[in-house]
């Protein structure tokens, strides 16, 4: 090891199977992987950009109607699914930690650990759909919206309205597990490779890239939660 | 095919030859194999888009609507419109010429992220099929704009594979955007510096930045346009309060960038093919590459200049009437260094020349009438007329196809290692100048006259401008297959292509026709500014094999 520090560097680079032949070594490698998921998660921002968007609108216009119906949705699940997804963010870089110390157990079990959260909250998502599908909250799907419209006695919230709301519920929330399950297939899959010691503090590029990735899928969940489940006050 | 071209010129190893077999092909991470697998697809789509166009012009050609029906003609102008934008004209620099060029021009053995290279080209084709079975099972009357609650409550047709066909297109570009980002970011050769970029490269990052930002929200516009119609969701339904214009906004969000997508690489090309053939260095190197960025940025705030007469705001309307005057300034200045850059230049009038004066002539009369459109008052006037049809396609065809066909035949050499028979080459230019012209311009007039777009039939006052667009594009069809027969007769029977037949600038023309697997056999190391011909000698007179 006691050669010039350029000869090292070349070994090194020769050594290394995750170096791909088209990078001259494994930080150009590393930087490349790392802005090329920066740039994806700008477009995963102007992709849900666009349904916020369509939110604040409608928001703006039917701020009642929608206090209406963000008040059919208990908070309690949903405020459980926030704790849970900012638990497994903990557990994502709890993983990229044991990966840069090379160890190999913690980082199978960390990715485990994700995996398990991230299902627990598809789990009471899905109790909440049902809800909504017993409720005849579903748009399209024999809808019907009878509420008081907050703040105004005696009057009622227009249904029409409350099925836009819905609609953005499920198109933002759906998008939103849409992601997650994407995110748990990614982690299952690290999880395996990592078992196989496919990662360690000299490569573990995938397991950072995939940990971006799921801290966005959160991110989105941190702004949802209060738009959906917290407008105006509740009962 | 070509692999015949290399074993006549000895034992050479190329990107062609180092590999045989069709799964060489279609595994390959190659980017000049990808640019060759799009550059086979997107000419497929081109004559489906083609072949659409030529019924709606043989529609045309009589007042009355006695070929089509009228809503086969709806069907037409959609399927036109989405082919042609989506799998055409999007994808046809960036991802056959771009894909192929940008890791040469700077040095590297490849885009950053080959594997990504290749699986937007498998979304491409999976668009591509999805967007086949639309035509094949019965087509989809939209018009290529998806309007609500047209798209999402009325028609019966296929909106919903069609919207869900360019939702996948649309990653395609956003990874090949993606990939261009981080390329040119992160695999420069040592000594390539930002300054140093060939404007080619400027193009395309500025392109590719309009891809990742714009296209994820064309994408999420369209899934829910998809999902209004397959699970009645009702975000855009004017029936529960819902607001259609809230889809246009976001319609144009993108799809006003994108029209820029369908430009800047073709001005990328431009200033290759104009520098080269005046023997001269840019004029006002910074400012060009600034006006590249200019535009894109600037792009992002005018979309709303589609929507005029849509019932936005007056105020809304006036600021972005300005708005989009303000895109003039950076196109002017590009349009005035291409012509100071042709000043005291030694020009050379081969074909790839032609078609650079003919994309700066046609595209000055795009965006000229582009102002026009801008401006409120003759907005209203010929909203939805053809005026508004001859416009845009100064722009896409004259413009941008023009720029594609240029730079095609301008890196031809590289890309086959053969060279283009130049006297087929410059008629063609011709046909293609002639063409164009012969058919938009009448159309400029009719527009102006008042006739509206998308109808299948007309007042008889219009039907000589009619018959005067239709002949042109017949002319026009035979200006685009001229190039196709003879770049393949090339193949096999063009002269052997030397490294660099024009004498050009540029990394890709240091390293021989065609290149090796890795592009060059050794690294590049750059100590001289882009455009440098004053230190380059001018090539002898047609190019021959050494």
């Amino acid at each position: 090891m006691h050669t010039s520090p350029a000869v090292v560097v070349d070994e090194h680079a020769h050594d290394n199977p995750a170096l791909l032949h088209h990078f001259s070594d494994e930080r150009q490698q590393k930087n490349a992987a790392s802005l090329g998921m920066w740039i994806f998660l700008a477009t995963e921002v102007m992709f849900f950009g666009g349904m916020f968007c369509a939110y604040l609108v409608y928001r703006h216009w039917y701020f009642g109607d929608f206090s209406a119906a963000s008040q059919t949705i208990a908070i309690l699940p949903g405020a459980i699914n926030t704790a849970i997804l900012i638990c497994s963010s903990l557990t994502v870089v709890l993983a990229v930690r044991a990966a840069q110390l090379n160890r190999r157990s913690q980082l199978v079990f960390w990715l485990l650990s994700t995996i398990v959260l991230g299902l627990v909250f598809l789990g009471i998502k899905g109790y909440e759909y049902h809800d909504k599908f017993v409720e005849h909250h579903v748009p399209g799907l024999n809808f019907s919206f009878v509420e008081a419209l907050p703040g105004h006695v005696g009057a009622m919230a227009n249904p029409h309205h409350a099925e836009i709301f819905f609609s953005l519920y499920f198109a933002l929330t759906g998008m939103h597990a849409l992601h997650m399950i994407i995110g748990v297939g990614l982690f299952s899959f690290l999880a395996f490779e990592a078992w196989r010691g496919r990662y360690t503090s000299n490569y573990y590029t995938p397991v950072e890239n995939s940990g971006l990735y799921w801290h966005f899928v959160d991110i989105i969940w941190i702004y949802l939660f209060p738009l959906i489940y917290l407008i105006d006050r509740h009962k | 095919m070509a692999t015949e071209a290399v074993v006549e010129q000895g034992e050479r190893e190329t990107y062609l030859n180092a590999v045989y077999g069709l799964k060489s092909w279609l595994l390959t991470t190659d980017h000049k194999r990808i640019a060759l697998l799009y550059l086979i697809s997107i000419t497929f789509f081109f004559f489906i888009g083609g072949f659409f166009a030529l019924l709606i012009r043989l529609e045309l050609l009589t007042p009355g609507g006695d070929l089509v029906t009228a809503d086969t003609y709806n069907k037409l102008f959609t399927m036109h419109g989405q082919i042609m934008v989506f799998f055409f004209l999007i994808p046809s620099i960036p991802a056959v010429l771009g894909n192929f060029l940008i890791p040469m021009m700077i040095g590297a053995k490849d885009l950053a992220f080959p594997r990504i290279n290749l699986l937007s080209w498998y979304l491409y084709v999976a668009a591509g099929l999805l967007m086949m079975y639309t035509i094949l099972a019965g087509g989809v009357d939209t018009g290529w704009t998806f309007y609500t609650p047209l798209s999402t409550e009325f028609l019966t047709t296929n909106v919903a594979t069609s919207a869900i066909s360019i939702f996948i297109a649309g990653f395609s570009s956003i990874f090949t955007g993606l990939n261009f980002i981080v390329t040119i970011h992160r695999m420069r050769a040592p000594g390539m510096t930002w300054n140093r970029l060939p404007l080619f490269v400027w193009a395309h990052y500025a392109t590719s930045l309009i891809q990742i930002l714009g296209t994820p929200v064309l994408a999420i516009s369209l899934t829910l346009v998809a999902l209004e119609r397959l699970l009645h969701l009702g975000i855009f339904n004017p029936a529960l309060g819902g607001d259609p214009l809230l889809f246009q906004h976001l319609f144009w969000f993108y799809s006003h960038p994108a029209v820029y997508i369908m430009i800047l690489p073709g001005m990328g090309v431009v200033s290759e093919v104009v520098c080269c053939f005046s023997r001269k260095r840019i004029f006002g190197y910074k400012a060009m590459a600034l006006a590249l960025l200019g535009i894109a940025v600037v792009g992002f705030l005018v979309w709303a200049h589609h929507m005029f007469v849509a019932g936005i705001s007056l105020y809304a309307a006036l600021i972005f009437s300005l708005l989009s005057y303000f895109v003039a300034v950076p196109s002017a200045i590009k349009v005035f260094n291409w012509t100071a850059t042709m000043y005291k230049g030694s020009i050379r009038y081969d074909t790839p020349m032609l078609y650079a004066f003919g994309f700066i002539g046609l595209f000055t009369i795009g965006g000229l009438t582009g102002l026009f459109l801008a401006s409120l008052g003759i907005d209203v006037h010929v909203t939805d007329t053809y005026f508004v049809v001859a416009h845009f396609h100064y722009i896409m065809v004259g413009g941008m196809v023009m720029a594609y066909l240029g730079g095609m035949h301008f890196y031809w050499p590289k890309i086959s290692g053969r060279m283009y028979p130049e006297a087929w080459g410059k008629l063609a230019a011709l046909l293609v100048f002639v063409g164009f012209n012969l058919t938009f311009f009448p159309q400029f007039i009719l527009g102006y006259m008042g006739m509206p777009r998308r109808y299948h039939a007309y007042p008889p006052e219009f039907q000589i401008l009619n018959v005067l667009s239709t002949a042109g594009a017949s002319i026009l069809a035979i200006g685009y297959l001229l190039p196709m027969v003879y770049f393949l007769w090339s193949m096999r029977y063009g002269k052997p292509a030397p490294a660099n037949p024009w004498g050009a600038a540029g990394l890709e023309w240091q390293t021989p026709s065609p290149p090796p697997t890795f592009n060059f056999d050794e690294q590049p190391v750059v100590t001289w500014d882009a455009y440098n011909y004053d230190e380059i000698p001018e090539p002898e007179e047609v190019p021959v094999a050494h």
